[in-house]
């Protein structure tokens, strides 16, 4: 499997997300720069984590500008797989590939712990190696984790069982509407979700709950 | 001659923090007049906290050296070998005056510059860790302290993307006028690609890189070279303000050019800017530079050359070049859209010359700005010890296991959850043990190898017999290490303390540094950098002696690692080391029969590396499955800690004639717990006979309780409940005091 890590100035989970990329498929990534205009032929595209132009504005507001979004966005639109890890989250519902936003977490304070997420969909392209309510464990680290949208919007992503990952067990870290952690596109080829499951890939992390994802990208591609 | 644009009064020279004497030295050493400029550049590189001239003669007595030491104090960090042709890069720094002044910005600039120290060092941080000190819970600022530096820090570490791994969170009425707020960094480097201050080279080109200079934190270093009185608030404009995204652009920038080849040396511009660094490089290499400050990025119209000399503005470096390289080192700078000018040069003449509009506007020796600062050795007198404390008249509790929920759920012991869980301390993927045990553990990328991370001092000891608490300090922060099952490799140290013209003060401090000195040399634990924070008083009155030690280990392989948290259920329990029940200045007398009495517990080195090198034997042949270092609130608190983390209770038994509370509360040192299973545990005790280790058999874990035999029952959630529920209530609580 073939894939590719946009780096933004102030990305800081690129090499976290390269690493698990490169664990589980065997093959490192592309690392491209965001001033660049094409993204090479990959089966997946990544969006990492961290801070992207310092998100001193709205978050992702800056990278959604970026020289590379609109490759990304033609990619996404010929179905690429694309998948967005918590800024990389914020950035995919910024440039409109995703519904929704990631207001202020609710205590208004950055968080970092392990959370449980249940496995909402294991149907998608992302999550087939989980199985349909499956609890796994996964950890967060986000200011602006907190996922917003219009009621409309909302039913609609639960009617089309696009919400893919939902804090479960009481552990909604941000104050998110009906715990959702992760939703799907409608093609079901772009995900965006603000845990951080490229930081429990291997022992040394205390867990591997967080393979599934890759794993499961790994299967569906080959 | 340069003429001077304003007339130097002593009322000017006072405000600038210098003394008449230490005027009278500029006049003899420069035979003139200063310069407004030249005088602010004096200040700046002649205050306590530029100079050392308070501390450095007794710094100079501290061990530096060991086998795998490469570069000890007087760089920006300390650097030792760790195999493999790598090396950790680390240092722990002070930012204490301004963010009691301004919580958020101080503790993210002190961040930021520690982040700076690494970096330009050449190493990529990968560890941060924080020491922090706060007032009485109850005094009218702690709470708007304590939200301002832990969002401060987090703020900054998040963004920049350094994993924050540990630390310390302490409350204390003798903090209330001066927050401490220690920031620690480590990072990694290849041996062979270290970079250094000293500039080499006539003519070389002096370059600017980084953020643009402006008006914030001019005279800050002078701020933090005095006491604090009823005015302190005006001093806000002298804190920097932090741009983590412009500092992690720097960081990515530097590593960047740095492998080009390019770069003959760097300084960052941390305390004193521009003067400091430009100063340092010169007189490190015995050139001379000089500078035009028209070339100066700035980003407001019209500052003076007094001004750029002295603002602090965050996130800028200077570095000397190889010309041929200039063109590479400017395209990758600009790649990351930061400024890059070539301000500069490199002199053959000794002199540090600095122009504006075309004018002379300082004109001064260098070396002797630096070499020929004031240094003092200041009157001290020794601290008188306390007086012994009467076992007798410590009476026993009615309620052993109310006064151990009382004292889980107290202030300075209760779970610190609430800060930690604000700082990433997931992000590069190699956090191997998290905020919580003894010591955090960072894999050392694409190996087994680990390094082991703890911030320790005990400022109650200090504050009784300074000696001893030096030795502790060290002590504590090398049994810590050695419990995670790291070799204990060096230290950096970040002394806090009053007003040093005092001698009672700086007796304390005197005291601290034979403690400290005595125990890095006798443990092999060297110091390789350090910081001296002094003036921290409010009113005359002087924070405890807090001399924060910050100590590295090596971890071979990652398999063989052992953390605080029972791992299963009918293990044997055994404490090392001697239990003597030493109840002065323990967290028992304080918090419970509300006394700051009898001397601070001794600390035998010699029991601390025998029982040390004992514990790390077991932990490397993997026949311990838990051990947890015993410190504040002796072998209960510890136990109890234990229990909570591993979610296994315990059935203990005290074999002691002491009083229970002493057996249970008394804070000797040299000791850890550790369990395993019962089928190891004849072999344990016949190799403790063997070696002459005192071991001591405490009982067995199992069950959802911790239970001491008649005395104690607790469920692990009323524990858990007490210990973790302090820090979020105390910061809900609504602010009394607007």
């Amino acid at each position: 499997m073939k894939s590719a890590v946009i780096v933004y100035p102030g990305i800081n989970r690129e090499r976290d997300l390269a690493r698990a990329l490169e664990l589980v498929t065997g093959t490192a990534p592309y690392m491209v720069w965001h001033d660049d205009a094409e993204i090479p032929d990959v089966d997946l595209i990544a969006v990492p984590g961290g801070f992207s132009y310092g998100d001193y504005l709205r978050c992702g507001a800056i990278a959604g500008q970026a020289r590379i979004t609109a490759d990304l966005k033609k990619k996404a639109a010929k179905g690429v797989r694309v998948f967005g890890v918590c800024n990389g989250f914020q950035i995919l519902t910024e440039i409109g590939l995703l519904p929704g936003a990631l207001l202020r977490n609710a205590h208004l304070k950055f968080v970092c712990k392990e959370v449980k997420l249940e496995v909402a969909n294991s149907r998608t392209a992302f999550t087939n190696a989980y199985t349909q309510g499956q609890i796994i464990r996964c950890p967060v680290a986000h200011h602006d984790g907190n996922y917003f949208a219009d009621e409309g919007t909302i039913r609609k992503l639960e009617d089309e069982h696009r919400v893919v990952f939902r804090y479960a067990e009481g552990t909604n870290p941000n104050g998110s509407i009906n715990d959702i952690a992760g939703i799907i596109n409608e093609k079901g080829n772009v995900l965006g979700m603000m845990p951080h499951p490229e930081n429990l890939v291997e022992p040394l992390h205390g867990g591997l709950d967080g393979r599934g994802i890759f794993e499961s990208l790994l299967e569906t591609v080959a | 001659m340069i003429p001077n644009e304003i007339e130097i009064t002593p009322e000017l020279v006072a405000e600038h923090g210098l003394k008449p004497d230490e005027y009278q030295r500029i006049l003899d050493l420069i035979g003139r007049t200063p310069t407004l400029t030249e005088l602010g550049i004096f200040s700046a590189m002649w205050n306590e906290h530029c100079s050392y001239k308070s501390s450095k003669k007794w710094l100079r007595t501290l061990p530096t050296k060991g086998p795998r030491v490469l570069q000890g104090p007087g760089e920006n960090a300390g650097v030792v070998d760790i195999g493999d042709g790598e090396a950790v890069v680390f240092k722990m720094e002070s930012h204490n005056h301004p963010s009691y002044i301004e919580p958020y910005q101080g503790a993210a600039t002190g961040v930021g510059g520690i982040l700076r120290d690494v970096f330009t060092m050449g190493a990529r941080p990968i560890a941060a860790m924080n020491a922090l000190r706060f007032g009485a819970p109850t005094h009218e600022r702690t709470r708007h302290i304590v939200s301002g530096v832990v969002a401060g820090i987090g703020g900054y570490g998040n963004s920049f993307g350094v994993p924050t791994v540990g630390g310390e969170v302490n409350f204390d009425p003798s903090y209330n006028g001066n927050c401490l707020v220690n920031a620690f960094a480590a990072g990694l480097a290849d041996t062979d690609k270290i970079f250094l201050s000293e500039a080499k080279g006539v003519g070389m080109p002096i370059v600017y890189l980084g953020s643009k200079t402006g008006r914030d934190g001019i005279h800050g270093a002078t701020m933090a070279s005095a006491e604090f009185d009823d005015d302190s608030e005006e001093k806000r404009p002298t804190v920097q303000i932090g741009d983590p995204f412009g500092e992690k652009l720097l960081l990515e920038a530097c590593l960047e050019l740095m492998a080009t080849g390019a770069v003959i040396a760097i300084q960052d511009m941390g305390a004193a800017g521009l003067t400091c660094s430009a100063v340092e490089m010169g007189a490190k290499g015995n050139l001379g530079v000089e500078l035009d400050l028209d070339k100066v990025p700035c980003r407001e119209e019209g500052m003076t050359a007094y001004e750029m000399m002295l603002s602090e503005s965050q996130e800028r470096m200077l570095m000397v070049l190889h010309p041929e390289k200039q063109a590479e080192a400017e395209a990758v700078f600009r790649k990351w859209d930061l400024d890059f000018a070539v301000v500069g040069k490199t002199t053959d003449d000794l002199r540090f010359r600095i122009f504006r509009h075309g004018d002379l506007m300082g004109d001064l020796p260098i070396k002797e700005l630096g070499d020929e600062a004031p240094e003092y050795d200041r009157p001290w007198v020794e601290t008188k010890p306390p007086a012994p404390l009467d076992p007798e008249s410590v009476p026993a509790p009615n309620d052993l296991g109310a006064v151990l929920l009382k004292l889980l759920g107290s202030p300075d012991m209760c779970s610190r959850r609430w800060v930690w869980e604000q700082y990433d301390h997931l992000v590069q993927g190699n956090t191997v043990v998290r905020p919580g045990s003894d010591a955090a553990v960072v894999r050392v990328k694409d190996s087994n190898k680990g390094l082991a991370f703890s911030l320790d001092v005990t400022p109650r000891y200090c504050t009784a017999d300074p000696v001893q608490g030096g030795k502790q300090a060290v002590a504590e922060c090398w049994r810590n290490i050695t419990a995670s099952g790291a070799e204990p490799l060096a230290v950096t140290d970040n002394l806090n303390f009053g007003n040093p013209e005092k001698p009672e003060i700086m007796g304390q401090f005197v005291g601290c540094i034979k403690g400290i000195g005595e125990a890095c040399e006798a443990l092999a634990f060297p110091v390789v950098s350090g910081n001296v924070s002094l003036y921290n008083e409010t009113n005359g009155q002087a924070i405890m002696p807090t001399p924060a030690i910050g100590g590295v280990g090596l971890i071979p392989d990652l398999g063989k690692i052992a953390t605080t948290a029972f791992k299963g259920e009918g293990e044997a329990i055994y404490v090392i080391g001697e239990t003597l029940g030493h109840l002065g200045q323990s967290v028992y007398l304080r918090d419970i029969e509300g006394r700051r009495e009898g001397p601070a517990p001794h600390v035998d080195l010699g029991a601390e590396k025998r029982h040390g090198d004992f514990v790390r034997s077991l932990i490397r042949s993997a026949r311990v499955t838990a051990v947890h270092d015993v410190s504040d609130g002796g072998l209960l608190i510890a136990l109890a800690e234990m229990a909570m983390a591993g979610g296994i209770g315990a059935a203990l038994e005290a074999q002691t004639d002491l009083p229970l509370h002493a057996w249970g509360f008394g804070e000797d040192q040299a000791r850890y717990i550790v369990t395993i299973a019962e089928a190891g545990a004849g072999d344990l005790e016949k190799d403790a006979e063997k070696t002459g280790i005192p071991l001591t058999r405490l009982g067995r874990t199992g069950g959802r309780e911790l239970t001491l035999s008649g005395q104690l029952t607790i469920s692990l959630d009323k524990l858990a409940q007490a210990h973790e529920g302090w820090f979020p209530a105390y910061m809900a609580a609504p602010d009394t005091n607007a």
